[in-house]
């Protein structure tokens, strides 16, 4: 059997064990072998390009030195609340490896044929977005730029128009690849601007749209480089990667009540809405001795985590609090919302950090039936999530967002600096409902003060 | 690159896009950060093109270019699966010693 063949069969071996290691992924019991299954399949993959072509070994020992090096440090130091940014810039680096390999392979032999020269075309396009797109997303979520959406008039005209300069300049790259190097500079840099100018217009807290869009992307600039290169294994775990991000994104934008269109151009939450602001009644301020005789009396809770709790880095003392209530005989549970936090899954990931064993997390479809009976809901740093406008008030831009019913509940707290709106801009009538009581103050603070009021009594 | 060629790998895109979205449909909401960081680590699978680029002796610059690749993509390959494994290490059922 000759080597070139041997190596595609352990490409194929690689495919399957990454087709395994996603479907375990999705169960948490199974999920850490799947993790270990895929990244087996991905040594085996590389070993298998080591051993079939006749490489010379030096730079690639280095750059996998370096590279191996970076991540690993990387993915050891970085705090589970930086965890969005993280995830976004190796998604980026993915997409720029991808454009690497399409502009490698055009330089090493520029007589490309056409079908050659359009698929790395792509990789640079997919590739170049990929990756300005995903570092504009790492400098929001790390608060390096401004999360707020940058909005200007014409802006979907001068996308339109980069888009169209970045194809042009495919075109005409692709009908001369030796004498088109300039125009090939070109789509390079187009791409890269095209992905700075998709996501600036996106806010804070759509970012775990953007996050799992981009994650579709890098999956399809290694199919792109995989077409370049024409490679199995490329395409088929790009593209697994692909309908991943895309399943994601549409469960983000489900979550919200809004079209994928609507997220990326509409810059939402940039328009203040002013007539809302003029709201009736009156909040009722309570402080934490009160709230401590109200928790300790309760039977059941459910605690509703939003972007605050990560902010304030909250989350084991929150695991603390629900650890007394239980002990004082609570029931104790947490409502997530899809879109909470600053990409999906994020409050799953940094309760779990702080010991809060999955099982006590349930999701919004399971826990909105139940709140009727809840004694208190207890919202740490959430706003539009739980915002009741959302149900009921027309008018509301984030009207048809499904939410986490907490008014239900016979009394809801709600931990928050102060009555500033929420990321939708919009304010939240259920700080005016008879049965909410506002705990102001620093979330982490508030329930450190509750925790020591069990503590001393 | 000949048309049939193409045409082959077109093939296997389309299923591989199939079996992606059928193996992805039901993942719970608590799994998703995971899902994405681990699919992400999956998509370093460029490395494999970045090997080739960085170890053909040919060209100074398209060896200079995939030696950059071949970092990138193991940034991606090594902190992707290792951030995701830390993830999935803290995710935990209830002990039975909490709850009385």
């Amino acid at each position: 059997m000759n080597i070139e063949v041997a190596i595609n069969y352990i490409y194929i071996l690689s495919a399957v064990l990454f087709a395994f290691g996603l479907k375990m992924l999705s169960s948490p019991d199974t999920a850490r072998r799947g993790n270990f299954i895929s990244a087996f399949g991905m040594f085996l993959a590389v070993v298998g390009t080591l051993i079939s072509a006749e490489l010379s070994f030096q730079w690639i020992i280095l750059g996998v030195l370096i590279g191996g090096l970076i991540g690993l440090f990387a993915a050891r130091l970085v705090a589970m609340t930086a965890m969005p940014e993280m995830v976004a810039l190796f998604n980026g680096f993915g997409g720029l490896a991808s454009l690497l390999v399409g502009w490698a392979v055009y330089q090493y032999q520029l007589s490309l044929d056409a079908l050659t020269s359009v698929t790395v075309f792509l990789s640079v396009l997919i590739g170049g977005v990929t990756f300005s797109g995903s570092v504009v997303a790492w400098g929001k979520l790390s608060e390096t730029i401004s999360g707020k959406p940058v909005l200007f008039k014409g802006q979907q005209i001068v996308n339109a128009l980069l888009l169209i300069a970045a194809i042009a300049s495919g075109i005409l790259f692709g009908m001369d690849p030796v004498a088109g190097h300039a125009f090939f500079i070109t789509a390079v840099v187009v791409a890269l601007i095209l992905g700075v100018m998709v996501v600036i217009p996106i806010g804070g807290a759509d970012m775990p749209v953007v996050i799992s869009l981009l994650n579709s992307y890098s999956g399809l600039a290694a199919c792109a480089a995989g077409f370049v290169i024409r490679n199995n294994i490329l395409i088929v775990a790009g593209a697994l990667v692909g309908a991943s991000g895309i399943i994601l994104t549409n469960i983000m934008c489900k979550a919200m009540n809004r079209s994928l269109r609507n997220v990326l151009f509409s810059g939402f939450g940039a328009v203040i809405q002013k007539k809302h602001e003029g709201h009736q009644g009156e909040v009722k301020p309570i402080n934490v001795q009160d709230a401590y005789f109200i928790l300790e009396a309760a039977r059941s809770v459910v605690i509703v985590p939003g972007y605050g709790l990560a902010a304030a880095q909250a989350q084991h003392a929150v695991c603390e609090l629900s650890e007394i209530l239980e002990r004082n005989g609570a029931e104790v549970r947490y409502g997530i919302h899809p879109v909470a936090g600053r990409m999906p899954g994020h409050m799953n990931v940094l309760l779990a950090e702080a010991n809060v064993p999955y099982d006590q997390l349930f999701e919004m479809d399971d826990i909105n039936p139940t709140l009727d009976s809840v004694d208190v809901c207890i919202v740490i740093g959430a706003n539009d999530v739980i915002n009741p406008a959302a149900l009921n008030d027309e008018s509301s831009p984030i009207y048809g967002m499904p939410i986490i019913e907490v008014h239900r509940a016979r009394t809801v707290f709600v931990l928050k600096r102060s009555m500033a709106t929420g990321f939708a801009g919009v304010q939240n009538e259920l700080f005016y409902y008879d049965n909410t009581r506002m705990l102001f103050g620093d979330a982490k603070a508030s329930i450190q003060g509750l925790v020591s009021e069990f503590k001393n009594t | 690159m000949d048309p049939q060629t193409l045409v082959f790998l077109f093939f296997i895109f389309a299923l591989a896009i199939f079996l992606g979205f059928e193996l992805i449909s039901k993942v719970p909401a608590t799994l998703h950060t995971p899902l994405m960081s681990g699919a992400n680590a999956i998509s370093g699978i460029t490395i494999v093109g970045a090997l080739i680029s960085a170890g053909t002796v040919g060209k100074p610059i398209s060896t200079v270019l995939g030696f950059l690749a071949v970092i990138f993509a193991t940034i991606n390959v090594v902190g992707g699966y290792l951030v995701t494994d830390r993830m999935l290490a803290m995710f935990k059922k209830k002990q039975s010693s909490i709850k009385k």
